[in-house]
């Protein structure tokens, strides 16, 4: 049977957790926000964007959505705010404290 | 039907392990527990068992090999003693926090150094913390029926943690005693069937096994883990029952042995236990109201059952096979007397160490730890706390 880890997060509580912290079930990351430890995250500044794709392969936990050829809002459930996608932008779309 | 037999603890252990038939059993070899997989492994070459049979490089293999095989569905264990423990010591927290309800057969041994062969428990005593079960024998039988329970306490679902049969390395583990068996169809039925809930060789749900905790979660990741502990006394005591009703042999968290009117106890693990009590029994035949309270249960310990078996004694000698290099005593010691501490206890307590490395323990030593604790009581002192039995000064 599959863990239910809908009550994982940073504000669970020892009984919310699993036994022996198992997690029973495939492709259970997108439903777990890795992202909720960071303190730090990228905002998009939609009008400098041109639309080049360059940040979206470069983020490690596959956070900038692309659909129908174009870039939308950070899931900021699973990005870390490890401030990489910031250095790829070539027009200054993408800013963070810090970087 | 009981068959009656000469064993020794090691034979013994190895029969109920092919009466149990688990799944899988990696080994490595280390005197004085060697004879265990040496006489399972005969059962497997004789097809007695079907018992995936695993040599290994090392103790640190053995129990990683267990694990793995615990985590992908079988009923797994392993065997050791002394120094191979301490090898295991990394994953034997790993076996007990991704909660593995695996068993290791423990036999008891001083460890280096000096180097020395012999029986202590200062293997186990120093793994005491590790989120294992811990269980221990007097003797042949009770070595042989704690294994035939083991499996019952760890994989119970409110438990779900390792367990360690422990006797002590050649007193019992060697040495033959008459014992009862139980029939191997009579264990198969009572052992049961394995069915873990989730585990790694299911295809239709994969798993994730000991994933990292950062900080926001290793607490209450323990707290979680601490939950089953607190299962197991209630755990042990049902299995116990169950056990009496196809053995006749009853057992209990420990054994209050003519505690009833108690007035000086000793509380202690082992086979050293056999000697005390041909020691009480003497001395109650002059009159003298004296007990022995012997741990079966170590770990969870049996904090507040013991204060209360302890409850009319005015003064009690708690024995550590084991030194603890805290100044003030052995781990039991200290366990003890936090547990008569919270109790609010009025009784005179001392610690000894004794029997390390094989140090041989004579009725005689156990008088006189009685005769100690009536003099202790008259004066109203227990002087000196930490002491050594019969050390050359
Ligand atoms: S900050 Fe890092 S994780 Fe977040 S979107 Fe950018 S590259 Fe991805
Ligand atoms: S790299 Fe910058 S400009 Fe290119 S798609 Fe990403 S945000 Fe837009």
């Amino acid at each position: 049977m599959a863990a239910d880890i809908t009550k994982l997060g940073v504000k669970a509580t020892w009984k919310d957790l699993t036994e022996g912290m198992i997690i029973a079930g495939a492709g259970t990351s997108k439903e777990f926000n890795t992202g909720e430890w960071s303190t730090d995250k990228p905002v998009f500044i939609e009008e400098k964007c041109k639309q080049c794709l360059l940040c979206t392969p470069v983020c490690p936990d596959s956070c900038i959505p692309v659909k129908d050829g174009k870039r939308g809002e950070f899931d900021y459930d699973h990005c870390k705010g490890c401030g990489i996608c910031v250095k790829s932008c070539p027009f200054g779309a993408i800013t963070m404290e810090g970087v | 039907m009981a068959k009656r037999d000469r064993l020794s603890g090691n034979e013994a252990i190895a029969i109920a392990l092919r009466q149990i038939n688990p799944d899988v059993f990696p080994a490595f070899p280390i005197t004085p527990s060697t004879e265990i997989p040496q006489y399972f492994a005969s059962f497997v070459a004789n097809g007695q068992v079907d018992t995936e049979f695993i040599p290994v490089e090392s103790e640190h293999s053995s129990m990683s090999a267990a694990i793995g095989a615990s985590a992908a569905g079988a009923r797994s264990l392993t065997a050791t003693s002394s120094c191979g423990l301490a090898y295991m010591w990394e994953e034997l927290y790993i076996a007990a926090s991704n909660r593995l309800p695996l068993a290791l057969a423990l036999v008891n041994r001083a460890l280096s150094g000096p180097i020395n062969i012999n029986c202590d428990h200062s293997d186990s005593m120093g793994a005491r913390d590790a989120g294992w079960i811990q269980i221990y024998a007097e003797n042949n039988q009770e070595a042989y029926d704690n294994m035939v329970q083991a499996y019952r306490i760890a994989e119970h679902e409110s438990v779900r943690l390792p367990i360690m049969i422990c006797q002590d390395g050649f007193i019992t583990s060697h040495a033959v005693e008459n014992m009862e068996l139980l029939e191997d169809e009579e264990v198969k039925k009572f052992v049961g069937e394995y069915q873990p809930e989730n585990y790694l060789l299911n295809p239709e749900c994969p798993m994730a096994v000991g994933p990292y905790s950062i900080t926001d979660y290793y607490m209450e990741a323990k707290r979680s883990q601490a939950e089953g502990m607190r299962h197991v006394e209630e755990v042990v005591l049902n299995v116990a029952e169950e056990f009496a009703g196809i053995s006749g042999r009853e057992y209990g968290l420990f054994e209050a042995y003519r505690m009833e009117d108690a007035e000086y106890a000793v509380v202690m693990i082992g086979s050293a236990a056999g000697t005390t009590k041909d020691a009480i029994d003497k001395l109650r035949e002059q009159g003298e109201k004296v007990g022995l309270l012997k741990i079966r249960l170590y770990r969870p310990f049996p904090a507040e059952a013991i204060a209360q078996a302890l409850k009319g004694v005015k003064a009690v000698a708690v024995m550590d096979r084991a030194e603890g290099y805290t100044n003030h005593g052995g781990p039991l010691g200290a366990d003890v007397m936090a547990a008569l501490y919270r109790a609010r206890s009025q009784a005179l307590a001392v610690n000894y160490i004794y029997g390390l490395g094989g140090r041989d323990v004579r009725v005689e030593d156990m008088e006189g730890i009685f005769a100690t604790l009536k003099q202790i009581a008259a004066d109203g002192d227990a002087g000196e706390t930490y002491r050594y039995l019969g050390i050359r000064e």
